[in-house]
């Protein structure tokens, strides 16, 4: 159990109160349309019940996602997520992104374009791990 | 133990040192340890004199032979006692953001040791570890709250004398979390009139309990309190700033704090507010401007001080909430009597001294407020509310003060034209100052009270012509009456006064009019049989067909505000206020009088709101009023309408609803007039008569088979009767029988669908009270759902559909009629009777059905009776029901009129789904299921149908996996593209269900 830790001690956060206003003002007019945007993604799509692979915490309350590293284009169809691992060296880091992307293409519209990013200079091999959760992507 | 042994020679010194170390240690394993060692701990503690706290800091190292002491080389670190055994498990993870670091843990343990072991240990390096903490490192709130409750606990257990010693490390302490926990904002609000008007925190709440509980108990640290600097600095800092607003943060801060210590340690006993108020008060009223130091150094009150008073609205502030916690001193003083009065009551001849001046200066504070600046009105109002409020009759405030504070009240009251903050909050004053009158019966004060400001506003609503709008009037006064059962009396006759005089300019002022028993021939229906509003709705129609415009406007608007005043104000306090239901009723028969002197009325929109008011305040009137007073007004009424010279025809039916409504048991001298009026009106097209017909068919006593024969079986036009008009002349033959008109055998297709509606209503009337001809009627009206009638003829798309929501009116509940609250009766289980009654038929007509229209109106009317059924009835029935419904969702989504209609039936679908009832026959029918549901994911006209569809087959998960697996590609496609829907909910439901299949 020792050496099984990559990080023994995340740091946890606070998690934000959720936005309620809108559930109520959107059912009111039967045509109006609601567009697919940032908060969905990360709320209702439900981005913050993936836990953390070796933590009990969930990936908002470590801070790996926020609700600003979530891009939706709704128009074009697309999104972006960009997650930071807790530490430089994280090993999960690819399985945090396969989850991700997984639940995403299991939440949206077929139409939409899913593209999952380590957070520039916040990981050790970046670059390696992207390469690995498009890959998977693509299989 | 060994330890008390070996540091007996040591002094006493080392003994509480060691025993300091014990203690330590002990925490760690919880509190048995004390628990054993109590009696000798505390003969221990009794021998030893005063401690000095800091010796245990030199002590601690050296000793010996403790059986967990130092090692060498943390004798500094065990300086503390405890931190070196605590350290270890309080530290937590290094990094971890959970709060807590050790500190913090150590001192609840601390606090937790000193409550538990209560007088045994010495107090003294206990407290002074707390105070240490909670003045400085402590930041977190619980933490300091639990230091306090426990300085409160170590307060009352070890008494004034071992206490004394710490004074001066406990009150700055204390200050230190009074300062922390108290806001700056304080507010002008109506609501903080009479609440202290800042926010009380944990941490400030425990604080002040403790300030209050050391006063209470030790007087002298009052001391403390009174020459601390920042107490008296104060002083200055308000007499810097005119307006609060003006304050910097922390002289804000200044001014509150000190307020509520000032305030808090005055409350504490009699004493505390002596010395407080001859401490502060003259400083206070010196600031103020009320007292002037004379060139000799004296204080001299300054008695016509008005202009040279100067409102810093701190000192204001300071000074209400000096007098605000007075006041609720002056009972507890006036028990004990034995002692002298004027050791007791030196505050209180303080106060009234400066009485005058103070109700004088807090007067102008509010005159010379203008409406932006809330800040000067409220000091102003609360000051007034402050000096009205002191009890009894040792009040430093004399009657004539106290007169002066009512007046200024009142007149801010009646000045305003406009409705500002100083107005709410003059009212809410009053009303204070009136509850509290009531609550401690001070009889002169009452008096006072009714003379000023009752009789006041009560004229002001009598006379109607003043600068104030009507309303406000209306709300003062019924705001200030309610507060005791001699003033509402009083309203009341005020405002019938009031009604009588506005309704009769009002009619003087208008050309001579007939129509004005029939209106209130209809108020009185509305009075007796509760169906205000159906009655209402009649009186509109009459109006409608026959008024004119003119009159004295004001005067009727003025009524009709009166009236809701009455409703909405008076009548739902009725039973708080004993006595009020009688002045009401004495309100209603003069309204009653009213109506009876006067014959002319006319109506346009404001006369429509007088009569909508007048309506619903006799109905409300009537409904609560006792059977007695009920059978009063009713009589009255009686008396009005036959001494009219309206057409018999048209009053007398009227008045036999009315006596039918209120008592049951009374005789029906002519039910059969009454229901040709009503169905006239109807067929007509005016549904509320058919209300009033349904429900007086449901309420009749005796005369329900003559009323039926009426309806059924005679004609429903007997020539002369009927008013001339387009589609009741067509009727025509004295054989029009209701269900042929129904049938579309007599006149236009209008009033086939009229007839339809009432007969509608007709039918659950007899179906609420059980009667059995509703069989017919249920028969007539699925005849009409038929694509062709009995003798051939096609029926029109409308009449099948008017028909087919008859039977939504039969079956669901009503909000204007036939209900509890208009004392309908209603058999139980009466839906289920007619579920039984009308689903074979309408099943076996639904195979039959020969058109696709009647086959869609056919499901409607099936799709009514089914879901307003109660759910149990369906789950006994779904094998049988289940096709039918699923059949019934594809017809109905069709069309988009009736998707209200589709969504209530697969409520009904989903109910059947979720119980374990109906489990087997879903299953049974699971294919067709899904497939409906999958085709109502896309039901564009409603966005609940598809949210429901989606959580609908989320819910056949349920069934068992080979039976459902089948169809799981056709859901997911469903649900994918539902996963696009522009409704964020249903997306939200859309990835649920995707997520479960």
């Amino acid at each position: 159990m020792v050496s099984g830790l990559i990080n023994e001690n995340p740091i946890v956060y606070e998690i934000k109160e959720r936005r309620d206003v809108r559930a109520y003002s959107s059912n009111t007019d039967e045509l109006s349309v609601d567009a697919i945007d940032q908060l969905e993604v990360f709320d209702i799509l439900f981005v913050r019940d993936i836990k953390d692979p070796e933590h009990p915490y969930s990936l908002e309350q470590l801070k790996v996602l926020t609700e600003d590293s979530v891009e939706v284009d709704d128009t074009k169809s697309h999104v972006r997520v960009t997650f930071t691992p807790t530490v430089e060296h994280c090993s999960m880091a690819t399985i945090i992104g396969l989850c991700v992307r997984v639940k995403l293409m299991r939440s949206l519209p077929s139409r939409y374009k899913i593209d999952i990013r380590v957070a520039p200079g916040t990981h050790a091999t970046e670059a390696a791990e992207q390469v690995s959760v498009d890959s998977r992507n693509s299989k | 133990m060994r330890i008390w042994r070996r540091s007996g020679n040591m002094g006493d010194r080392s003994k509480e040192t060691g025993k300091e170390f014990s203690f330590g240690k002990n925490g760690n394993r919880g509190n048995q340890q004390p628990a054993r060692l109590g009696p000798k701990d505390k003969k221990i503690s009794n021998m030893r004199g005063p401690n000095p706290p800091k010796t245990k800091l030199r002590n601690v190292g050296p000793m010996r032979g403790l059986v967990f002491g130092p090692i060498s080389g943390e004798s500094g670190l065990s300086a503390r006692g405890k931190r070196l055994r605590v350290e270890k498990e309080n530290v937590g993870r290094p990094g971890g953001v959970f709060a807590g670091d050790g500190e913090l843990d150590r001192n609840v343990k601390n606090s937790g040791h000193v409550s538990a072991t209560g007088s045994r240990i010495s107090p003294c390096s206990q407290l002074k570890a707390t105070f240490t903490t909670t003045s400085s490192i402590l930041r977190s709130i619980n933490l300091w709250v639990d230091s306090l409750k426990c300085l409160k606990d170590c307060a009352v257990n070890y008494g004034v004398s071992r206490m004394k010693k710490h004074y001066k490390d406990l009150w700055p302490a204390l200050k230190d979390a009074l300062y922390a926990s108290t806001k700056t904002d304080l507010s002008f609000g109506l609501e903080s009139l009479t609440s202290p008007g800042i926010e009380m925190g944990e941490i400030h709440r425990e604080a002040v309990n403790l300030l209050q509980r050391l006063v209470k108990q030790d007087i002298s640290f009052l001391g403390l309190v009174v020459e601390d600097i920042r107490v008296n600095m104060v002083f200055d800092t308000i007499s810097r700033y005119l307006r609060y607003e003006e304050m910097l943060d922390t002289s804000k801060l200044e001014v509150l704090v000190v307020s509520q210590i000032l305030s808090v340690s005055a409350r504490s006993s009699v004493e505390s507010c002596n010395i407080i108020f001859q401490t502060f008060f003259f400083r206070l009223m010196n600031t103020l401007g009320i007292v002037e130091k004379t060139s000799t150094g004296d204080l001299v009150h300054n008695e016509n001080s008005t202009v040279s008073t100067r409102l810093y609205h701190g000192g204001l502030h300071l000074c209400i909430e000096l007098l605000t916690t007075s006041k609720d001193l002056i009972p507890s003083s006036e028990e004990c009597t034995s002692t002298p009065e004027s050791a007791q009551q030196s505050w209180c001849s303080i106060v009234s001294r400066f009485s005058a001046s103070l109700i004088e200066a807090f007067t102008s504070a509010v005159q010379s407020s203008n409406d932006d600046c809330s800040a000067d009105a409220y000091l102003g109002v609360k000051g007034l509310l402050a000096m009205g409020m002191f009890r009894g009759g040792s009040s430093p405030v004399s009657r004539s003060e106290f007169e002066k504070i009512l007046t200024t009240l009142t007149s801010i009251i009646t000045a305003k034209s406009a409705k500002t903050v100083k107005w709410e909050l003059a009212l809410k004053a009053l009303v204070c100052m009136g509850s509290f009158i009531d609550r401690y019966s001070e009889s002169e004060k009452a008096m006072s009270y009714m003379a000023i400001v009752v009789e006041n506003l009560v004229s002001l609503v009598r006379s109607s012509h003043c600068s104030l709008p009507h309303p406000m009037i209306l709300e003062a006064t019924s705001e200030v009456c309610s507060t005791r059962p001699t003033y509402v009396e009083k309203m009341v006759e005020g405002f019938e006064e009031a009604f009588c005089s506005s309704f009769s300019d009002f009619c003087v002022s208008l050309g001579p009019m007939t129509l004005d028993r029939k209106v209130f021939t209809i108020v009185s229906v509305s009075i007796s049989n509760k169906q205000g509003i159906e009655s209402f709705l009649i009186s509109n129609y009459y109006l409608e067909n026959t008024c004119q415009v003119n009159g004295n406007f004001k005067s009727i608007e003025n009524c009709s505000q009166l009236l809701e005043c009455v409703t909405n104000k008076l009548l739902p306090r009725l039973t708080e206020i004993d006595g009020l239901e009688k002045s009401l009723v004495n309100f209603a028969i003069s309204m009653w009088n009213q109506i009876e002197s006067s014959i002319v009325f006319s109506y346009d929109f404001k006369g429509r709101e007088f009569v909508e008011a007048a309506m619903k305040t006799m109905g409300e009137i009537v409904g609560v009023a006792s059977v007695d007073s009920q059978n009063s007004i009713i009589q009255k009424v009686y008396n009005v309408i036959s001494s009219s010279t309206l057409p018999a025809m048209e009053s007398i039916p009227l008045t036999v609803a009315a006596l039918e409504g209120a008592s049951p048991k009374a005789s029906i001298p002519d039910v059969k007039s009454l229901v040709h009026l009503f169905l006239v009106s109807f067929l007509k097209g005016y549904i509320p008569a058919a209300q009033a017909l349904g429900s007086m068919v449901n309420k009749l006593g005796t005369g329900l088979e003559e009323a039926c024969d009426t309806i059924f079986h005679e004609s429903s036009a007997s020539g002369s009767s009927i008013p001339s008009d387009d589609s009741s002349k067509t009727i025509g033959g004295s054989e029009a029988l209701l269900s042929k008109i129904c049938l579309g055998f007599y006149g236009s297709l209008d009033l086939q669908t009229h007839a339809i509606t009432g007969l509608a209503w007709i039918g659950k009337g007899l179906l609420m009270r059980g009667d059995k001809r509703v069989g017919e009627i249920a028969l007539v009206l699925m005849e009409c759902l038929k694509s062709t009638n009995s003798s051939g003829n096609a029926l029109h798309p409308s009449a099948m559909k008017h028909a087919a929501d008859a039977f939504l009116t039969l079956m669901s509940d009503s909000e204007v009629c036939l209900n509890r609250k208009f004392h309908a009766v209603i058999r139980p289980l009466y839906k289920q009777r007619f579920f039984s009654i009308t689903v074979p038929i309408l099943e076996s007509l639904i195979v039959n059905s020969q058109t696709p229209l009647s086959r869609t109106m056919l499901h409607v009317a099936l799709a009514h009776v089914v879901s307003n059924v109660p759910v149990t009835v369906i789950l006994d029935n779904t094998k049988k029901l289940l096709p039918v419904i699923l059949e019934g969702l594809s017809v109905l989504s069709v069309d988009s009129v009736h998707k209200e209609t589709l969504f209530s039936l697969l409520l009904v679908l989903s109910g059947t789904l979720t119980d374990i009832k109906g489990q087997q026959s879903v299953s049974d029918n699971a294919h067709r299921i899904i497939e409906c549901l999958v085709k109502l994911t896309s039901y564009p006209h409603l966005m609940v149908v598809r949210e429901t569809a989606i959580q609908c087959l989320a819910t056949l998960l349920e069934l068992p996996h080979g039976r459902i697996y089948p169809f799981r590609r056709e859901v997911l496609q469903a649900v994918t593209k539902a996963l696009d829907d522009p409704k964020r909910r249903v997306r939200e439901e859309a990835i649920k269900c995707r997520q479960a299949w």
